[in-house]
């Protein structure tokens, strides 16, 4: 609650000055009254409006504005729900793979045609899941199989909810970089408030923390890129133009961030842009452009 | 079979005869010319309406709906009636409401829960008609809570989802119980299966005691 406050028994209108939008907005947000009242007539009556007709596009007008920063405001809050399911899927994709090379060098040692790797796992456990187990040690094994293909599964309905939640938080980081990589942006940051505020060329070296603390120590190389580089923009781009690419690409996810989280209204003028960029980049590097695919989301 | 309100007819489109209102499209639905198709299976009022329920509605009246989501009926309802207050309280499908409400400037958007009508009585003046589709569970208490916005010889014009209530029990209990506590704030009117076009669902004509 803000300090727009009606008394109880008040229509949203009441007191306001009639060229007050944004006053309406806040009124027909967060006012309250105990009953309803013939409020067309009532503003008329009190001079808010001079017809029903003018009051009924005062309230369509402040009616639609508030829902669509109320539905803003919300959607940018499940930007801790994507902070959290990414990390997880993480977890779980991370875990799955130790699980799958645990359960290899087991399977090694009891069958011939043992492979290796989550696919492995999975086979085993569609295969012996449904026998019995010649031994007590098998029937751990195949339990430890069936554990680790259910995880891989769990990190597979993550991404799919990271995939589908993120263009709500996130709309125009979500179409440039793709849902999971605009999600790891937002995690590495905190948020999509923390994000929005980060000068392009920290964007540009998020998730390369651990190489910057070397350069800092004076023990590597300044790096170029962070995460950005799984974007096909970057890690498509011949290793002589990479810098600038990852430049360019961090320049317009730091734009994108900015309008995601001070309007979330979409920009495809964005994505536009970056794609003319990158290939005037490519260009410089080798006199064509093929206009290669966006996105990032092979990680 | 009782008559549609004005502003609804049966119309063909290709050849096959459907009800309709004038107005933008919203959810894909055919149209001919400014006539767009009122799909029933989407829509429990639409449903109502095809089944031949009657529900009073003439056209023109002011109308509180309840559970707007992305406007696929409230914007039907918007096209044939009279100031159409439309709450909802999730974030996506108000979204697409947004869409739906930008060319009708009688279809306000309240992004507010049913439960709570203190938080839109400022806004939302006394009605002709409730339309009511929550799909959640304590439906009879929403229609209960918002019989204040009611006009005395008003109409309530709901549908209960029996699986929102309660998922294992039988529909028809469920319906009953819902009636019964319908019962100390409205009169019952009429009430009729949806199915074919919704399964487990019941439509409720009711107006208030
Ligand atoms: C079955 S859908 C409505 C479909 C819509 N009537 C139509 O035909 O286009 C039910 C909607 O009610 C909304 N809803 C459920 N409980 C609500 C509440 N307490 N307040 C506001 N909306 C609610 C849900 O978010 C959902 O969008």
């Amino acid at each position: 609650m803000t300090g727009t406050s009606n008394p109880a028994g008040a229509g949203w209108f009441d007191g306001l000055d009639p060229g007050d939008v944004e006053a309406a907005v806040g009124a027909v947000t967060d006012g309250e009254a105990d009953e309803p009242d013939e409020w067309p007539r009532l503003a008329v009556e009190a001079g808010y409006v001079d017809s029903a007709d003018e009051y009924y596009d005062r309230l369509h007008e402040a009616t639609m504005e508030a829902a669509r920063r109320e539905i803003h405001e919300r959607e940018r809050a499940d930007d801790k729900q994507l902070i959290h399911a990414v990390r997880a899927m993480d977890d779980c994709e991370r875990t799955a793979n130790e699980l799958a090379e645990r359960v290899a060098e087991w399977a090694g040692t009891r069958y011939e045609d043992a492979g290796t790797g989550v696919d492995y796992a999975r086979d085993l456990a569609a295969e012996r899941g449904d026998t019995e187990a010649s031994d007590p040690g098998e029937a751990r094994l195949v339990a430890l199989a069936e554990r680790t293909a259910a995880l891989a599964d769990e990190a597979d309905e993550l991404r799919a909810y990271v995939e589908e939640t993120t263009p709500s938080v996130a709309p125009n980081l979500a179409a440039m970089a793709g849902p999971v990589l605009a999600a790891r942006l937002i995690s590495l940051t905190g948020g999509l408030d923390t994000l929005a505020r980060k000068p392009s060329s920290t964007v540009q070296v998020l998730g390369a923390e651990d190489a910057l603390f070397a350069h800092l120590r004076g023990a590597a190389p300044s790096p170029k890129h962070g995460i950005i580089f799984t974007h096909e923009y970057v890690r498509g781009t011949h290793p002589d133009q990479r810098g600038s690419a990852a430049r360019a690409l961090a320049g317009k996810l730091t734009i994108a961030a900015r309008v995601d989280h001070y309007s979330g209204e979409r920009k495809p003028e964005l994505d536009a842009e970056l794609d003319e960029r990158i290939a005037t980049i490519r260009g410089n590097a080798d006199g064509a452009d093929d206009g290669s695919d966006r996105g990032g989301d092979g990680s | 079979m009782s008559d549609l309100p004005d502003g609804v007819v049966r119309r063909e489109f290709d050849g096959i005869e459907r009800l309709a209102t004038k107005g933008e499209p919203v959810y894909g639905e055919p149209t001919d010319g400014e006539w767009r198709a009122w799909n029933p299976d989407r829509s429990k009022l639409g449903a109502m309406l095809e089944l031949g329920l009657d529900t009073g509605l003439v056209g023109g009246e002011t109308v509180l709906y309840l559970g707007a989501a992305a406007g696929t009926t409230a914007s039907h309802v918007a096209d044939f009636a009279g100031p159409t207050y439309g709450v909802e309280f999730a974030a996506r499908p108000a979204r697409d409401l947004l869409d739906a409400a930008e060319p009708r400037g009688n279809l306000f958007p309240l992004l507010k829960d049913a439960r709570k009508p203190e938080t839109y009585a400022h806004v939302v003046e006394p009605v002709d008609v409730i339309v009511q589709d929550v799909a959640t569970r304590g439906q009879a208490k929403v229609a209960t809570a918002n019989a204040t916005f009611l006009r005395e010889d008003g109409r309530l014009l709901m549908a209960v989802k029996a699986r929102s209530e309660d998922v294992t029990r039988d529909p028809g209990d469920v319906f009953e119980d819902v009636l019964e506590e319908l019962e100390s704030t409205y009169e019952i009117l009429e009430t009729r299966r949806l199915a074919p076009h919704h399964d487990d669902h019941l439509g409720i004509v009711a107006t208030p005691r």
